[in-house]
């Protein structure tokens, strides 16, 4: 059940209970989010059904598709910035013709995923959070349930999956015109020529490069979901409850991605 | 069919219903009227457990609503049907898509018998042309009456209405007690309507109960309702001119 009654508790008199009010909280939305996360993913097994599989569909183009502007601007100036700063201390050693490695291997097994998943969080994670508390203010969602239309077959499980797909797929674009953009620094600034550039860039990144941050990626669209629609379900207080929803989705979902983007980091490369 | 035992309930910073016992019976068409704010929806969202009572409990024939859980709480929702007070449409489908969403989740319905009773209903609450429409486009009366046909597609057995005729014109109004009255003659629903609007709980509701500071101050039937001496009522009848004098002609739509 995704419709939840307000709590009422006696004011708590002394700072330590306060403190361990605010612990049990914590423990009990990360509970729930992580309880939205498994519904959800029980969820799937509807995701074939000819309605279902629409909204899949839909939420892919307008999570990921339409998103495909800014990433495309992002990911090159990071691409560029990146070759330049490197470009510039390894012209000291006589050295530039390196920044094809610097740059493809920091975009696949970093830069590219995360730069993705902050662009979405910010986007369309706080989207999500502003839809779902609007509708949980606004009685709709107690409305689906009392139809017996399950919210999270409904509405969270399009989305993560549509998320779960798109971030690693718009990350992968992200590398591709990270590295572009580092070739064209490369060509215009560095005196590097593309062939060296792009020969340089593949002799230095692996294919588990490529996994790894193409796993992170799927990570960062899984968070960025359960986080955003576990808050707009938590919503309280009319508008000024989904502009907090909204924000609690933004910061949260950007601390998860660094410190799942450094987990995973130190779980693969050491 | 539906049974409040001494529910109490604590919502924010004071005890909104603070001692309720009631019990409506099967093809009632129940009135709950009462003030603003004095817990008339939280009575309607503790049928279906949106709410659930501090002490006492809510009982559904011989289910316990209060501590169902899971698929038996879903069991007895699937009973009802609800009007909320707001409406509750999907902003993103049109008024046709958002009539039709139960059947499309939960039945086997090809389109085109969808798309009829769609038509159907929306014609009963006097809505033919509205279908293409979306939420924000109508006006909040045309949405209520939406809801109202999304609320009644699947043939509940018992409709829970949250001030169905706020915000309409008397003509819509009448139009809409009609409504009501009809499918209880036709299919002998149970409704419970909660409103402000006296002059429909007094034409077509069989009984009355009205909530004041969290309690049940009057239940009776509406000619009796008139006649009441409780004061709060009377203040009640007052500030919509229905006066002691002579009985309350019954004209049901
Ligand atoms: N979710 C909630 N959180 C806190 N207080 C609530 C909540 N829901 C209702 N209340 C309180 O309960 C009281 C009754 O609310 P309710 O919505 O039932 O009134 P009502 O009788 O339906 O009034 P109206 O006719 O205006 O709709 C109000 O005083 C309100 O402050
Ligand atoms: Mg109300």
């Amino acid at each position: 059940m995704i419709t939840r009654e307000p709590v009422y508790l006696p004011p708590s008199d002394t700072r330590r209970a306060e403190l361990g009010r605010d612990v049990l909280d914590l423990v009990c939305n990360c509970g729930r989010a992580l309880l939205l996360l498994f519904s959800a993913i029980g969820c799937m097994r509807f995701a074939f059904q000819g309605r279902s599989r629409d909204r899949i569909v839909e939420q892919m183009f307008s999570s990921g598709i339409k998103s495909l502007g800014v990433i495309s601007v992002v990911s090159m100036f990071t691409g560029m910035i990146l070759a330049l700063q490197t470009g510039i201390e390894l012209r000291k050693f006589g050295q530039e013709v390196n920044i094809g490695a610097a740059v493809m291997v920091s975009l696949l097994r970093e830069m590219g995923p995360f730069m993705t998943a902050l662009i979405l969080a910010a986007s369309v994670g706080s989207s999500f959070a502003a839809q779902m508390g609007t509708m949980t203010v606004s009685e709709e969602i107690p409305a689906l349930e009392l139809m017996s239309i399950d919210p999270v077959k409904f509405l969270v499980m399009p989305r993560l999956i549509a998320m779960a797909i798109m971030t690693p797929l718009l990350s992968f674009y992200g590398c591709i015109l990270g590295v572009i953009g580092g070739g064209i620094v490369g060509s215009t600034q560095l005196g590097v020529s593309w062939v060296s550039y792009i020969d340089n860039a593949m002799r230095f990144a692996e294919n588990k490069d490529l996994y790894v941050g193409l796993l992170k990626a799927f990570l960062f669209g899984v968070i960025i979901t359960v986080v955003s629609c576990h808050e707009g379900f938590a919503t309280r207080q009319g508008a000024v409850g989904v502009g907090r929803a909204t924000r609690r989705t933004v910061i949260l979902s950007f601390l998860l991605i660094l410190v799942v983007g450094y987990i995973v980091t130190r779980l693969f490369y050491i | 069919m539906i049974r409040f035992e001494n529910v109490r309930k604590w919502l924010g910073d004071h005890w909104v219903l603070e001692d309720v016992s009631f019990e409506i019976k099967r093809g009632e068409t129940f009135f709950i009227v009462g003030p603003s704010g004095t817990g008339k929806s939280v009575t309607l969202q503790h049928m279906v457990r949106l709410l659930t009572p501090d002490a006492g409990r809510v009982m559904i024939d011989k289910d316990c609503v209060s501590t169902a859980r899971g698929r038996n709480l879903e069991r007895i929702r699937t009973r009802f049907g609800m009007l909320f007070q707001s409406g509750a449409l999907l902003e993103w489908l049109t008024v046709a898509e958002n009539v039709a969403l139960p059947l499309l989740e939960l039945t086997k319905m090809g389109h085109e018998e969808i798309d009829k009773l769609v038509r159907e209903k929306l014609e009963l609450v006097g809505l033919p042309d509205a279908l293409a429409k979306f939420p924000a486009e109508i006006s909040g009366g045309m949405r209520k009456r939406a809801a109202l046909a999304r609320a009644i597609i699947l043939k509940p057995e018992i409709m829970l209405y949250d001030e169905p005729t706020a915000g309409l014109d008397p003509v819509s109004a009448r139009k809409i007690d009609a409504l009501i009255a009809d499918m209880q003659v036709k299919t002998g629903i149970t409704s419970v309507v909660v409103t402000h609007d006296l002059q429909s709980a007094l034409s077509i509701g069989t009984r009355i109960a009205m909530l004041f500071e969290g309690h049940v101050v009057e239940l009776s039937t509406p000619a009796d309702f008139v006649k009441s001496q409780v004061a709060e009522v009377r203040e009640f009848l007052d500030s919509q001119y229905i006066t002691r004098r002579g009985d309350w002609e019954k004209n049901t739509p």
